[in-house]
């Protein structure tokens, strides 16, 4: 399938003289993550089968600092968001996508004040376009009829308040979308968020991801959707933990729509 | 009345506004202690905010049973207010009942006042009996204890006390009014939808006694009100007046946009401008101090998160939603809003007490009040802001410490300086070398 994939860098194309529709953000787990480049891969499948002219940073692009930030190291931070904005300026991005939700945020929030003005959205959010404009279609396939929950990232939902595109396109696989007790704006963070994922958790009686799991197991789905590679880990290995990792799978919103197009 | 009285009333009148107006001054001077934030653009998304989030408890109804009672609290407390004017005249003046000219309008609002007082002292024992009989978590949670605790029991009591005193002043009230051939200077006026139940207590007693019994809750009434008043300044109860302004100078930006240190950007850019000479020394070197980097102290804050701190009414919806404590975690986003206020106290305090000047007492907010394994433990998620029906932000507090952790003392735990030196060395949290970011493509 791999040979299949196209995937443009931007130096490629700028030496055709080209300027893709969209820069792909890939982000740091999309590209090195064994399961967050599998949702990278189904993102791209998607995006060749709607004929999107996008385009990669490849080995141009660096960590957003989102984490290094989050951890309070706000040097290291502004350092990467100066160095990855004079690479996106010189290639005269206009427009990103990415699906991740801490890239997201930080490139739409915190790029701005520091000279990075681009208009930055969340993977959901662009497929949820290309529907609109008739550029893909979905049908439910292999999904049909199936009970699907899907878990608000924090950094997408409360934190840059969008709540709807992702269960748009969940309802449009002809699935039963069930929500969680806490969902939306009461969502629970899966753990992983502020850095948390670079490292072990304070002392307590729980870890943040199984009290999420469990939130989840109580709608009884057959599969776990998720919008952001860290919350996606955080859950599959919730799940394992649980021993349901036979039964239900947890899956991002790009690979449902790519599976359900077999792509 | 006799003028003995109205001086008597003047004095402790004066007394209790003035105490109250001294430690307001206290309160703005204390908030001032804070780094200067710019919280003045788009008054009308402001004002908006304030209108719906405040005056509208919007945020309250969020959760439906304390949301209306509180509402219901709220509303009369509003609305019984004003008969204080009248009260106020009064008392001043030596008359009785000034407004009853009013005529069907004072009537009713009369009798609005009654029918309220009675739903907030209803409402005031179902808070009681949530927090003392059912014990419900989030005000029963560890992080509360010592006088926080008894702290919102005391203001149910005063509730309690001052409703029934309202209500007992009117039926005696109501009492002398119907005394046959009328007494002394009780006019017929109000109406007593309640307070006429209550009236019966006083039959079979001379009407000297009930006149007496009048004046003295008439008297307990008001200067309930005024010890009231005054212990706003040392209570959770303070967010009645800060609940205002903390939601309109509150954060308007996406919750998930943290602030760009301006002093960092300054750095950043000449380390990155190859113009700049590396061996030069600053041109300002005395101008410009060394600025400190996060926030060790409550002085190191900005003046909106010492503010938030003074309103917070320590409900515990932020450590009810918390990922962190709902795990067991020792943060509490609770306490840490509580810790900056008793923090800010202490120095305040240290101010008073050293003519005006701050004397260092070997004391900080982080360590003392705060510790580390608190902050670590914190996904900022935004579930606390969210959860916040005065849209206080813990998280800010929280993450501008860990800045003073990791850029001032290196005190990061270990896997995130790992992480970070990583981000540092190849551009991703994992040791994977940037060369090698578009392999995904050709892999199976």
């Amino acid at each position: 399938m791999s040979e299949s994939l196209i995937v443009p860098t931007m130096a490629e194309m700028l030496a055709e003289g080209k300027q893709p529709e969209v820069l792909f953000w890939v982000g740091c787990a999309g590209s090195f993550d064994d399961r967050a480049k599998k949702i990278t891969k189904a993102f791209v499948r998607i995006l060749n089968r709607a004929n999107v002219s996008f385009a990669v940073l490849g080995t141009e692009e660096s960590c957003t600092g989102d984490p290094a930030k989050r951890a309070g190291n706000e040097f290291l931070f502004q350092m990467q968001a100066m160095m990855n904005i004079e690479v996106l300026n010189a290639y005269e991005a206009k427009k990103i996508v990415t699906a991740c939700p801490h890239c997201f945020n930080t490139l739409k929030n915190e790029y701005p004040e520091l000279g990075g003005q681009y208009e930055v959205i969340h993977h959901t959010e662009f497929l949820k376009s290309l529907l609109q404009e008739g550029r893909l279609t979905i049908e439910g396939g292999q999904f049909k009829g199936k009970k699907i929950t899907f878990h608000d990232p924090c950094y997408l939902g409360r934190a840059n308040s969008i709540y709807e595109a992702p269960r748009d396109l969940i309802e449009k696989l002809d699935v039963e979308l069930v929500e969680m007790k806490r969902s939306k704006a009461n969502g629970l963070c899966c753990g992983a968020g502020g850095a948390q994922m670079f490292k072990d958790a304070e002392p307590g009686n729980k870890e943040v991801n199984i009290a999420r799991t469990e939130d989840a197991l109580e709608t009884q789905p057959d599969i776990i959707a998720a919008g952001c590679p860290f919350c996606n880990t955080m859950l599959t290995d919730g799940i394992k933990n649980k021993e349901k990792e036979g039964e239900i799978k947890v899956m991002d919103i790009a690979e449902l729509i790519a599976n359900a197009q077999d792509l | 009345m006799s003028y003995l009285d109205n001086i008597l009333f003047a004095i402790i009148l004066a007394a209790g506004v003035g105490y109250f107006v001294s430690n307001v001054k206290k309160l703005i001077r204390n908030i001032n202690l804070g780094m200067p934030v710019n919280r003045t653009d788009n008054p009308s998304a402001r004002w908006k905010n304030m209108a719906l989030i405040a005056l509208g408890q919007s945020k309250m109804i969020k959760r439906p049973i304390a949301g209306v009672l509180h509402i219901i609290v709220y509303v009369g407390f509003v609305i019984i207010n004003i008969e204080l004017l009248e009260i106020i005249i009064d008392g001043l003046f030596g008359t009785h009942r000034i407004f009853a000219s009013l005529g069907s309008l004072y009537d009713f609002l009369i009798g609005s006042f009654e029918i309220l007082a009675l739903l907030v002292l209803v409402s005031v024992i179902i808070f009681w009996i949530r927090r003392n009989v059912i014990k419900l978590k989030r005000v029963f949670n560890p992080d509360l204890k010592g006088f926080p605790k008894n702290d919102a029991n005391y203001i149910l009591y005063f509730e309690m006390v001052l409703m029934s005193l309202f209500l007992l002043m009117n039926a005696s009230d109501y009492h002398l009014q119907n005394v046959p051939g009328g007494f002394s200077h009780f006019i017929k006026a109000g109406s007593f939808p309640v307070s006429q139940f209550i009236e019966p207590l006083f039959n079979g007693m001379s009407n000297e006694m009930v006149l007496l019994l009048s004046e003295l809750f008439w008297w307990l009434h008001i200067v309930g009100i005024l010890i009231f008043l005054n212990y706003l300044y040392f209570s959770k109860h303070l967010h009645i007046l800060l609940a205002f302004p903390n939601t309109y100078y509150a954060n308007l930006k996406p919750l998930g946009q943290f602030d760009n240190l301006e002093s960092v950007t300054k750095e950043v850019k000449l380390m990155m401008d190859p113009n700049v000479d590396p061996f030069a020394a600053p041109a300002d070197a005395s101008a410009e101090a060394h600025s400190k980097f996060g926030a060790s102290d409550v002085q190191d804050l900005n003046w909106v998160q010492l503010m938030n701190a003074y309103t917070c009414t320590e409900c515990g919806r932020c450590t009810s939603a918390c990922p962190a404590n709902l795990t067991g975690k020792k943060l509490s986003p609770r306490k840490i809003m509580m810790d900056t206020r008793d923090r800010l106290e202490e120095v305040g305090k240290n101010i008073d007490a050293n003519k005006g000047v701050f004397v260092p007492d070997n004391k900080t907010l982080l360590n003392d009040y705060i510790t580390p394994e608190e902050l670590w433990a914190c996904t900022s998620c935004n579930a606390c802001v969210e959860e916040c029906p005065v849209n206080i932000s813990p998280l800010s507090i929280i993450m501008d410490m860990r800045r003073y952790l990791v850029m001032e003392q290196s005190a990061a735990p270990m896997p995130l300086n790992a992480m970070m030196t990583n981000v540092e060395n190849n551009g991703a949290p994992w040791q994977y070398n940037q060369q090698d970011r578009l392999n995904w493509k050709n892999e199976n």
